[in-house]
């Protein structure tokens, strides 16, 4: 039961974490077509502003200054170099942004150095919330949860309810039809690539002090955040929440489980010999953890192609 | 009379001249030391330290004249991105630019391939010669049945050191569970096996509670893992993880509460501390150095070295090796790899914390090791956790002597 309990807790917050990373991708993603691999950069780029920013003005308004910051410059990005090169096609697009996590990965050690920043949740949440088993929950884990939960619902209401939030939408589906009607198609990308950054940087206000911030965090998340948008479906905030706590959950629990990957088959129907299989017969789950998100991301890929709460194929 | 005289002196004159440009040329001798190490991606921040230190290291020894008259060491740092095919590459284009000492330290996979390519160099073309200095690729393999006579270690590897740290660790009575937590690949393999070896048995009421491996640097949240901890009651945990994946799992302890005690290689490292909170008080690690040795030499040293770099002092052993070279090329008169090599086989210095002794069987280096625990109001503290390194033990070069299966012959 408390082994259940810890699991949950720790495959929300981590689930949660990921969608915060993973919406603004989905969404520049359903939207432009374009697979934005500078995203996690951006994520980086928030952590690193905000403790720069924290240490001069406190946590709290580094909350609120590091997202704006980081959706200017990724809205400058697209406003002055994605559309330029736009008119290439979706190859040179897609480059682009390439080239753009590498600027980035090797532009910020430069002005922070190459190892950690000691940058610090703050005081006023620095302490245990309760405790599970002899395992102490932090309460900033809880309030990073809480922003996450708020940042879904605000996101979820200003596309559902507001007239820009229908715009989006409409051009995240029929970009040519909502140009025809008058709206400037263009500058909806520019907000949504920069509001897809911005999110990123909350991420990385969010989480830079609760794991750590270095210049090789954006490397960790990168390939699994490209996993969950793709597996949630493209443009899916909902696809993007739900992948994202599925692959929370199962890789925390792969970690937790004290699980022989045979006798995990075995359950499933699939009986190896473990006198042929040694070597494979053997490993726990725990070792095979980061492996998790691809395989089912292939699964989900198999079965259904478009992700699971997508419309359209990848 | 006065013709052959005024030959003569000329002749004379000429002599000197040419002595005079032959010490010249003597003078102008630089010998090129490779630095093969991440200089790029995500252990950067490591290879770089590593660089700083040779610079420091070299700049000493070519200040002092150390290297013998007129010989000054150049370092030469080659980006491998811890790549044991790239390595291969760098040192072939170490070698045609005629550089004939190569040193690395991250990553035992990237050392076997260094010594495996140096070892072929050295047979098929000897003028090329290249010697492999390695100051932190600690599998024992290394000097035991992969060993070489081109390459010398100045690093203790993991089964000296993980002697010294179950040393420690049994003689804590409270100590009664201990958990082994490594990263997944050949080293962490190598400290699993020889932390359960070195528990066994040693103590009736110790036991090793659980024994589990993480993929290298890809791991975000350590949290599941300390709570596995937790749930066996495991008092310690015996670690060689290192970099992002240490301070992660230091972080992930002190936010879980988790009272036991971390058994580590590389906690002092100025890519862990950072993260490192007071919470860490009572975590050990082992190495040759660490601040508060209490020696004033290396403590003037150090303050140099930081003012340098801003980074703490940290590669003491990058210190020794280089020396050591040095004083081995004085000797050989030459810096022909073969000649230093047979000096450097059976060389004994004095450094500041004692007697150092390369290791003629297999090129193993003996220097005292420290194992030394976090510990509050010390001398030098690292400033985010108010925390510095105590000695808890010394271990003396000979005590650290352990049976080698290296056979290897000197080149003829």
């Amino acid at each position: 039961m408390e082994q259940a309990l810890l699991i949950g807790l720790n495959g929300l917050v981590y689930g949660l974490l990921l969608f915060m990373l993973s919406v603004g991708l989905t969404l520049i993603f359903g939207m432009m077509g374009v697979l934005n691999l500078a995203h996690a950069s951006f994520y980086m780029l928030g952590a690193f502003l905000a403790y720069t920013i924290s240490i001069r003005i406190g946590f709290w308004p580094a909350l609120v200054v590091v997202p704006v910051i980081v959706g200017a410059m990724g809205a400058a990005v697209e406003r002055y170099g994605l559309r330029t090169v736009h008119k290439h096609g979706h190859v040179a697009e897609l480059l682009f942004t390439f080239g753009l996590a590498f600027v980035i990965g090797e532009v910020v050690p430069l002005i922070w150095g190459r190892s950690p920043v000691p940058y610090k949740v703050p005081a006023t949440l620095d302490f245990a919330l309760f405790s599970v088993g002899g395992n102490a929950y932090p309460a900033y884990r809880l309030f990073m949860m809480a922003v996450a939960v708020a940042m879904f619902l605000a996101l979820f209401a200003a596309l559902a309810r507001t007239r820009l939030g229908l715009v989006v939408r409409a051009a995240l589906t029929h970009p040519e039809m909502v140009g025809m009607l008058g709206h400037d198609v263009p500058r909806v990308f520019t907000l949504v690539f920069g509001a897809g950054c911005a999110l990123a940087g909350l991420a990385g206000v969010m989480a830079g002090n609760a794991f750590t911030t270095e210049p090789g965090m954006a490397r960790a998340l990168g390939a699994v955040v490209f996993a969950i948008v793709v597996m949630g479906g493209l443009g899916s905030i909902w696809g993007a929440l739900v992948a994202s706590l599925l692959i929370g959950f199962v890789q925390t629990a792969s970690i937790s489980l004290d699980l022989k990957l045979g006798l995990a088959l075995q359950r499933i129907g699939i009986a190896i010999d473990p006198a042929v299989w040694g070597d494979v017969y053997g490993l726990t789950i725990a070792r095979v953890a980061p492996v998790v998100p691809y395989v089912l991301l292939i699964l989900v890929l198999a079965v259904r192609p478009r992700g699971l709460m997508g419309t359209r194929s990848a | 009379m006065a013709a052959p005289r005024t030959i003569r002196t000329s002749l004379r004159a000429t002599l000197l001249a040419c002595s005079l440009l032959a010490g010249h040329q003597a003078a102008a001798e630089v010998v090129k030391i490779a630095y093969i190490d991440p200089l790029s991606g995500s252990l950067a921040a490591t290879g770089q330290l590593g660089e700083q230190h040779f610079r420091f290291a070299i700049d000493r020894v070519n200040k002092s004249g150390a290297a013998g008259p007129g010989r000054t060491l150049e370092l030469v740092p080659l980006d491998n991105e811890v790549s044991p095919e790239k390595s291969l590459t760098l040192l072939r284009k170490a070698i045609d630019d005629d550089i004939h000492y190569v040193t690395q330290g991250n990553g035992s996979a990237v050392a076997f391939a260094l010594i495996d390519a140096i070892n072929k160099n050295n047979k098929r073309a000897p003028a090329q010669s290249v010697m492999f200095l390695n100051y932190a690729a600690v599998d024992p393999a290394l000097t035991n049945d992969k060993c070489s006579w081109w390459h010398f270690r100045f690093d203790a590897d993991v089964d000296m050191k993980m002697k010294a740290l179950t040393d420690y660790l049994v003689s804590q009575a409270a100590t009664k569970k201990v958990f082994i937590f490594n990263p997944d690949y050949s080293f962490g393999v190598s400290v699993e096996k020889a932390a359960q070896a070195m528990l066994a048995g040693r103590r009736p009421d110790l036991e090793v509670v659980g024994a589990e491996r993480v993929p290298l640097g890809r791991t975000k949240d350590f949290t599941p893992y300390v709570q596995k901890f937790q749930a066996a009651n495991a008092d310690a945990v015996v670690t060689g993880n290192w970099g992002q994946d240490l301070s992660l799992l230091v972080k992930a302890a002190a936010d879980s509460g988790y009272k036991g005690k971390l058994y580590t290689y590389y906690l002092g490292g100025s890519d862990v501390m950072p993260s490192v909170s007071a919470a860490a008080a009572g975590y050990a690690q082992i190495a040759e150095y660490h601040a508060n040795v209490g020696n004033p030499e290396l403590e003037t040293m150090a303050a140099a070295f930081e003012a340098q770099y801003h980074v703490p002092f940290y590669y003491l052993r990058v210190m020794t090796e280089i020396d050591m070279l040095a004083a081995a090329m004085k000797q050989a008169n030459s810096s022909d790899p073969a000649k230093v090599g047979a000096v450097l086989a059976t060389m004994k210095m004095t450094t500041p914390l004692g007697q150092a002794t390369m290791r003629e069987d297999n090129h193993q280096l003996l220097n005292p090791m420290f194992v030394s625990t976090l510990e509050p109001a010390q001398k030098f503290v690292f400033p985010e956790s108010k925390l510095g390194f105590k000695t808890v033990s010394r271990i003396e070069p000979e005590a650290q002597r352990m049976a080698t299966t290296c056979k290897f012959a000197p080149p003829s």
